[in-house]
């Protein structure tokens, strides 16, 4: 069987350099005009221990994984040698050949470091490569890096054998490493590319892989959907981060610490993530475009400093990086399990912006949403993705990100406004006033004359005065509340929609989903249309405030519903029936929450299975929940 | 011109600038050392020539916390144990405000330790001021961090079997370059030291001890006091951290057994504050951040410009 892509795995231990070499490889394939896709597998470890990454690369525009791969390049865990681990890690050295083979379509290459892996530790090793038609190419990588350079550099070697294999003219990695290494590591590691690719050459090529051909119309950027968050808060001209490293948020702050002092901006590493959500609350009161964020555990800390940005109308916006839970759960694995934590913690009754991207470039629109919407409303706003759109790599085109930055802070008075603007009889601005537009009663900055007032946790008279007065209390309640009506109202009036519709416009069926499963279920729903099935999709991003009426009208306008997300108590659907207030016995669920996120093929025999046949699914890997009245 | 003309606003003053003109009218109960905080604070703000627009008083939760709403100026008041790292970011985002950090013991050295260790260790350019009780007012007169050991409480019905927190020691240790303790019975000292805690280039924790005449009956009210730069007992140096470090200890044993010593304890005016250090290694810009915002002539980076090399 030929396939139309390449979806190159390339497998071996933490530490091995997996990581950068399939970066730039990722890159490689982009720059001579390929789309590409990366999904990255590792584990809670840092050195040693069985880890990949999948570049899918095609002609044609890429949105998912796919369905498993079709070129394996297997290095071995390099780390996995150290005799005290044997105990815990067995014959772990090989596990990234074993490990991966059940994925391996049929046809497909093997490319094995001999140096590290031994295949006939492998059961039925040879009986499964007759039978899946594998071409199995054995090379001493290992011994080779080591004969040029040093043993690390075995993943040049293996990216050599691969160009050699699948087609892949060498330039497009030569430059990259040019531009990336320094000269003293350079000159080996382009040795070692060209011998290992002289050797792959001189060997008889059995196999039927090949990287296709393709050509982009505009210029491409190779970004993950944490570049994406962070690059976004940075066009929305924020300035300040604070925060504690928790996997995987510790990437947008990463990203952010090394831009902010480039810019002026200022990041700061703090003793927890209550400070950090306080610092950030802390600069934005002075003035100064904040975010903060953290992963499950992290952001349970920050519920407090949460409820005090609502309650003092601070603008900060919050990043929220889902991994599985509960607790510490699967450090590394992604899952949507935090969407009930972020839009209902914190005490009292939740006034927020929530929004869940689902692609590279959602990731940065919507970030630069949160902020522009947090400002003018002041009120926070929180983005959550989960561990797989922070992690994966993908081609944009580069005039997505080519935009005009946007530091305005909102709703915000100037002295000479202040001057004119009403104060209380003990000369404090009332900056928090009963009725005002939208709901949105405007601040002074700290250090602007006429301006001062107290921003407290406690309800608050317009001077900020604490009150217990019922009246007050009330309005003050609804002004606030309103302001979610009213942010509902603009995305509404504005052009286009954080949602996205996908499929025939007349379908029979719905798949409903959020977040980063959105490129998965889009490439099941094109895969299930082919096959005769009638059905279409629709991606939400908007949580809070939800878009009622597109999501309605999507449920309307179908027979039957399947919402697909990673957890295992279906909250988006949960979060649906509640908005909606109906639509129990329409809403089933396909979920998924052993910490790998969908595959396409999984959604398609899903949907035939439990909507279509109304049958049980075999397996573990994904479960169905059924609608209400079933 | 400046976005923030209050800031450095060349001005006189009046300790009743910080009164707010009507209510709301303390709420602390007659005999609360809080009336003392509050006095010195608006004497040393006059005194200093600040505007209530150019200050910026962070508070906790608690009976201390509510200090802000009797003073007038900009204030935030947080949530219990966190004024700190706020009034850290406000003063980072904007370093010409004057930053002014306050809450009870409660508050302060028991659910906001961590940030107190770490503002010290970071030496903030702003003033900590830790209403010391020994007690928890707010809720009720339970055992605080400072309360001595045998301190029986609705909570603590046996009696504390905890050693007091020694917060003038944590604090020399934690990194603080300005350490003082008054008292609000002592109101000229408390004054003095507040200036020039406020005047101090860096983390300044004045340890403000304070009567709970409603919970704390058995507390000793800090009478009499003594003022240990002007007593003949004690001598030591203020810059130097080792003596300072002994006539701390000495401080703090000598409270549990009933005699009240208040004053300087360390003052380092040669450490540079963290904003300076920041500064110095290029990870914070030369002219305040929040004054960007109101530049209309600012040419903000594109992130875009920014990437497009790395990422293409
Ligand atoms: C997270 C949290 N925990 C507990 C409380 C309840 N609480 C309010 S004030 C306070 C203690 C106050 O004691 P202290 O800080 O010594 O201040 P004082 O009232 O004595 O001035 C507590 C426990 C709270 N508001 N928030
Ligand atoms: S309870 Fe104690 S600390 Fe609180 S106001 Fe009354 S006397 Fe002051």
């Amino acid at each position: 069987m030929t396939d139309d892509e390449l979806i190159w795995r390339i497998a071996g231990g933490s530490g091995d350099g997996i990581a950068s070499t399939s970066q730039n490889f990722a890159k490689a394939l982009m720059r001579s005009g390929l789309h590409v896709f990366t999904h990255r597998h590792y584990p809670s470890r840092i050195r040693g221990g069985h880890t990949y990454t999948e570049i899918r690369a095609s002609a044609d525009p890429v949105e998912s994984r796919g369905d498993g791969y079709n070129f394996l390049l297997t290095l071995g865990d390099s780390f996995a040698r150290n005799p005290s681990e044997g105990a815990y890690y067995g014959d772990e050295e090989q596990k990234p050949l074993y490990e991966n083979l059940d994925e391996l379509r049929e046809g497909g290459v093997i490319v094995v470091d001999e140096g590290l892996v031994d295949t006939s530790v492998v059961e039925d090793f040879d009986e499964r490569v007759e039978e899946n038609n594998w071409h199995v190419y054995e090379f001493d990588l290992r011994s080779l890096a080591r004969e040029y350079g040093r043993e690390v550099m075995r993943n040049t070697a293996g990216v050599g054998v691969t160009c050699a294999l699948a087609g892949i003219d060498r330039e497009w990695i030569v430059e990259l490493m040019t531009d990336a290494m320094p000269e003293k590591i350079l000159e080996p590691n382009l040795e070692i590319l060209d011998e290992a690719y002289e050797m792959a050459m001189d060997v008889e090529h059995t196999h039927d892989v090949s990287v296709p051909e393709g050509e982009h119309d505009e210029e491409q950027v190779l970004l993950s959907g944490s570049d994406a968050i962070a690059y976004g808060a940075l066009d929305e001209g924020c300035r300040f981060i604070a925060g504690y490293p928790m996997t995987p948020w510790t990437e947008v702050f990463t990203i952010m610490s090394q831009n902010l002092p480039e810019v002026g901006g200022i990041s700061e590493q703090v003793e927890d993530e209550i400070a950090a959500a306080a610092l950030a609350l802390g600069a934005s009161h002075a003035g100064v475009k904040a975010m903060s964020g953290s992963s499950g555990g992290g952001f349970a800390l920050m519920s407090e400093p949460l409820g005090l940005a609502e309650m003092t109308e601070t603008p900060v916006v919050l990043v929220e990086a889902m991994r599985a839970g509960p607790s510490t759960g699967l450090p590394t694995k992604p899952e949507q399990g935090d969407l009930e934590h972020v839009l209902y913690t914190s005490q009292g009754d939740s006034n927020r912006v929530v929004f869940a991207p689902s692609t590279v470039s959602e990731a940065y629109t919507q970030t630069r949403t949160a902020f522009s919407l947090a400002y003018e409303y002041q009120i926070p706003a929180i983005v959550i993705y989960d561990q797989k759109l922070g992690g994966e790599l993908v081609n944009v085109p580069a005039s997505h990100f080519d935009e005009e930055p946007n530091p305005d802070l909102g709703s915000v008075l100037t002295e000479a406004e202040l001057a004119e603007a009403p104060h209380d009889a003990s000369g404090k601005y009332n900056r928090f006033q009963h009725n005002v537009e939208k709901g949105i009663s405007p601040r002074s900055i700290p250090g602007q004359k006429d301006g001062h007032f107290l921003a407290t946790g406690n309800e608050h008279m317009p001077a900020g005065h604490i009150s217990e007065d019922p009246e007050n209390r009330v309005f003050q309640m609804d002004r606030r509340m309103s302001r979610v009506e009213n942010i509902r109202a603009d995305l509404d009036a504005a052009e286009g929609s954080n949602q996205t519709p996908h499929g025939p416009e007349e379908a029979e069926y719905g798949i409903l989903t959020w977040g980063s499963n959105q490129g998965t279920v889009f490439e099941a729903i094109d895969r299930l249309n082919d096959d005769g099935y009638s059905v279409k999709a629709l991606s939400v991003s908007d949580m809070m405030p939800y878009p009622v009426d597109e999501v309605e009208a999507f449920i309307e306008s179908v027979d039957e519903v399947l919402v697909v997300e990673m957890n295992a108590s279906a909250q988006f659907r949960g979060l649906t029936q509640k908005e909606l207030g109906r639509y129990g016995e329409q809403l089933s669920s396909l979920l998924k929450y052993n910490g790998n996120p969908f595959e396409p093929a999984e959604i398609v025999d899903g949907f035939v299975t439990t909507i279509v046949e109304n049958d049980t699914l075999p397996g573990t890997e994904t479960k169905f929940v059924p609608a209400a009245g079933d | 011109m400046s976005a923030f003309s209050a800031i450095g606003e060349e001005t006189e003053h009046d300790q009743n600038e910080f009164t707010p003109g009507l209510e709301p009218q303390p709420t602390w109960c007659p005999g609360c050392g809080d009336f003392g905080v509050l006095k010195a604070l608006k004497g040393a703000a006059a005194e200093l020539g600040l505007s209530p627009d150019e200050m910026l008083l962070c508070t906790g939760i608690g009976c201390s916390g509510k200090l802000n709403s009797y003073f007038e100026s900009y204030g935030f008041h947080t949530i219990h144990g966190r004024s700190l790292p706020i009034a850290r970011a406000a003063k980072l985002a904007n370093p010409g405000l004057t930053v002014v950090a306050a809450g009870g013991d409660g508050d302060g050295y028991g659910i906001g330790g961590n940030h107190f260790m770490h503002s010290a260790r970071e030496n903030h350019d702003m003033t900590y001021i830790v209403f010391n009780n020994e007690i928890f007012g707010l809720t009720k007169g339970q055992t605080s961090p400072t309360s001595p050991m045998g301190h029986k409480s609705k909570t603590q019905p046996h009696g504390s079997a905890k050693q007091p927190i020694r917060p003038l020691s944590l604090s020399l240790t934690s990194g603080a370059s300005y350490i003082a303790r008054t008292a609000a019975v002592n109101p000229n000292q408390a004054k003095e030291i507040i200036v020039e805690a406020i005047e101090h280039d860096g983390f300044s924790h004045v340890d403000f001890l304070t009567q709970c005449p409603t919970w704390n009956k058995d507390a000793r009210q800090y009478v009499p006091y003594i003022d240990i730069q002007d007593s003949d007992d004690y001598d030591f140096d203020t810059n130097d951290r080792r003596e300072a470090a002994d006539m701390m200890a000495e401080t703090e044993d000598a409270l549990h057994e009933g005699t009240v010593l208040t004053g300087r304890y360390y003052v380092d005016g040669d450490r540079p504050s963290y904003g300076q250090e920041k500064r110095a290694i290029g990870e914070m810009p030369e002219e305040p951040l929040a004054e960007r915002y109101f530049d209309d002539d600012y040419e903000w980076e594109r992130s875009y410009d920014l990437f497009l090399e790395k990422h293409r």
